[in-house]
């Protein structure tokens, strides 16, 4: 075959894809911005206002406390799940079983359904039927059971817990992938020169993972920013308007509200900051040594 | 579950030589001792759960909770299994959305990853990152203007429609990861099939995809997981009862009748919810493992 027609024949193969992606990705987005630009109804109607709904949000107090929120809710679970990931993985790299065995523990919740974990904390949290109140109580930390979800700041932190469970695996494979990947010889070679083991940690080890850190912290951002199931289920956006996210503003307005306008407008702004966040992740997953 | 390794694949002397001779000996066992701790810390909700499942419903709803079940029953999941339009639906539903969301994945990735990986394509590299959108745009975003193209078009409350949005999310991933797996195929075993006489077709299904028979097993594993567990996209495209997914049934058994919840049923439903993926990662670990690193480090 020529290397044309060849080519011509590779396009043929991926266009199924591309039309997927164009009707079902680009199209839409082309759609959505479209729709942020009128006072479109889930009901139907609306007509065209330009950037109106840009100018509402702009003026939407609860539209800034959700995404304060979502920061502040990214800004405390990325710590704790890239610190706490890399404690684990530190902890469990090496391929002893016991090691593999508590590796693949931490790592199980990671195939659970974030709804469904987020179901099972809200019952471990209840204040009148949870175990986790009563063990509280039993062992005397807490004098009457808490009622987690009525109340922000714990219902911040019930959900930051559940979701650590649920996902701070993640974190711990990806790192024991590049603790395992660094040369034998380099730890070695210090161990002879007396290094502790904190000083192999930090001299040898966190050096060599920084591109693995940097990117699983980049899609723990990115996971964060977009959350909803985890506060839709354990909170409800309650007390009041007070653990509401983006996403979950975004889908009060257009799908309890019909607001679907001003839904998209959200949207548009939840995507452009999501984009910048996601398109770095691509750039630094892409496999090297084929471009 | 001895077999429960993980990340063993990267590098097969490492983990070997360089610490554990250096480990002193009560340091072996206060880290065994945490290890321990650590497993039991990350069993205890699933555990528990499966406890309050199997308690009588009365009981499942005590206040204070008990710790171990006074009394085995199945009454919750015969409460579960009698839900609305049942079960049973419920777990079709799942299943069938999950089906069609692994054939789409297939249909649509196979193809073109072999495409951009084994073809001299101009810009392959741009079309490839285009495949790759549904990651960069937030599906979340997309659910409007979707909910509108598919209301028009006949799909919103459709097991169909809702394998599509499924597809949008897992689709990046399969066309990245099968890519990576058809690359990996040596030049002359092409070379062999055209010299035979193979057309690009018949040598995609002869000789490539027994060779990339590993990707496409994650693929499928990653697509059942993803969509078994998908949540906004169900709540939102699934509004009638009997087209419900197991995550909103959960939902709607969370939020009961008369403000009053029956925890022992939702406990169940939990359980129910759960099984399939534990069971999956325990027994296809290897595959899981594998997907998951070069999905995510390479």
């Amino acid at each position: 075959m020529k290397p044309n027609r060849a080519g011509l024949v590779g396009l043929l193969y991926a266009m199924p894809a591309l039309l997927f992606v164009a009707a079902l990705v680009i199209y839409p987005l082309g759609q959505l911005f479209y729709t942020s630009l009128t006072s479109t109804s889930l009901l139907g109607g609306g007509k065209f206002i330009g950037l109106g709904n840009y100018e509402k949000a702009f003026n939407d107090s609860t539209f800034w406390s959700a995404l304060g929120f979502t920061l502040k809710y990214t800004l405390f679970i990325t710590p704790v799940l890239m610190g706490g990931g890399f404690l684990l993985a530190l902890l469990t790299w090496q391929n002893t079983r016991l090691k593999q065995f508590t590796r693949g523990v931490i790592f199980m919740p990671w195939v659970i359904g974030l709804a469904t974990s987020s179901l099972l904390w809200y019952w471990l949290f209840d204040h009148r039927v949870g175990p986790i109140n009563k063990i509280l109580v039993d062992l005397n930390l807490i004098e009457a059971p808490l009622a987690w979800f009525t109340d922000a700041e714990l219902g911040l932190w019930a959900v930051i817990i559940s979701v650590t469970w649920k996902v701070i695996g993640f974190g711990t494979i990806l790192f024991v992938a590049a603790i395992q990947s660094i040369d034998g010889e380099i730890t070695e070679a210090s161990m002879i020169d007396g290094a502790s083991y904190w000083q192999r940690v930090r001299r040898i080890i966190l050096p060599l993972s920084t591109r693995s850190i940097l990117l699983t912290t980049l899609i723990s951002v990115v996971g964060s920013m977009v959350a909803f199931d985890q506060f839709y289920i354990m909170t409800q956006g309650g007390p009041k308007t007070d653990t509401f996210t983006s996403v979950y503003w975004m889908y009060q307005n257009s799908f309890i509200y019909f607001k679907l306008g001003y839904g998209s407008a959200l949207a548009i702004i939840l995507t452009v900051i999501i984009f910048i966040g996601a398109a770095t992740q691509v750039a630094l997953t892409r496999p090297r040594g084929t471009e | 579950m001895t077999s429960m390794s993980v990340g063993t694949a990267t590098h097969p002397a490492a983990g070997k030589a360089p610490t554990i001779a250096g480990e002193k000996k009560h340091t072996r066992y206060i880290v065994a001792a945490v290890c321990i701790f650590l497993i039991a810390l990350m069993l205890f909700p699933v555990f528990m759960s499966l406890l309050a499942s199997i308690k009588t419903p009365a009981e499942a709803m005590a206040a204070p909770p008990t710790y171990l079940p006074h009394a085995l029953s199945l009454d919750n999941y015969f409460k579960v299994y009698d839900y609305q339009v049942g079960l049973p639906v419920y777990l079709f539903n799942s299943l069938a959305v999950a089906f069609l969301t692994i054939v789409f994945c297939l249909v649509l990735a196979v193809p073109a990853a072999y495409g951009l990986a084994r073809f001299p394509v101009p810009g392959k590299e741009i079309l490839f990152v285009v495949l790759l959108l549904g990651l960069m745009i937030p599906y979340q975003a997309l659910v409007t203007p979707l909910y509108l193209m598919f209301s028009k078009i006949g799909l919103s409350n459709s097991l169909v429609g809702l394998a599509l949005i499924h597809t949008i999310v897992q689709l990046p991933f399969s066309v990245f990861l099968l890519r990576n797996s058809f690359e990996a195929i040596p030049k002359a075993l092409e070379e062999a099939a055209v010299t035979d006489g193979c057309n690009s077709w018949q040598t995609l299904w002869r000789v490539f995809l027994p060779l990339v028979k590993a990707g496409i097993v994650t693929v499928v594993l990653f697509a059942f997981i993803a969509s078994w567990n998908e949540f906004l996209g169900a709540l939102i495209f699934m509004s009638r009862e009997s087209n419900f997914t197991i995550p909103i049934m959960l939902v709607n058994v969370r939020t009961g009748q008369h403000g009053a919840i029956d925890w022992g049923a939702l406990q169940a439903g939990v359980v129910i919810a759960v099984l399939p993926c534990i069971a999956i990662y325990v027994l296809l670990q290897k595959y899981y493992m594998s997907g998951f690193l070069s999905g995510a480090v390479k």
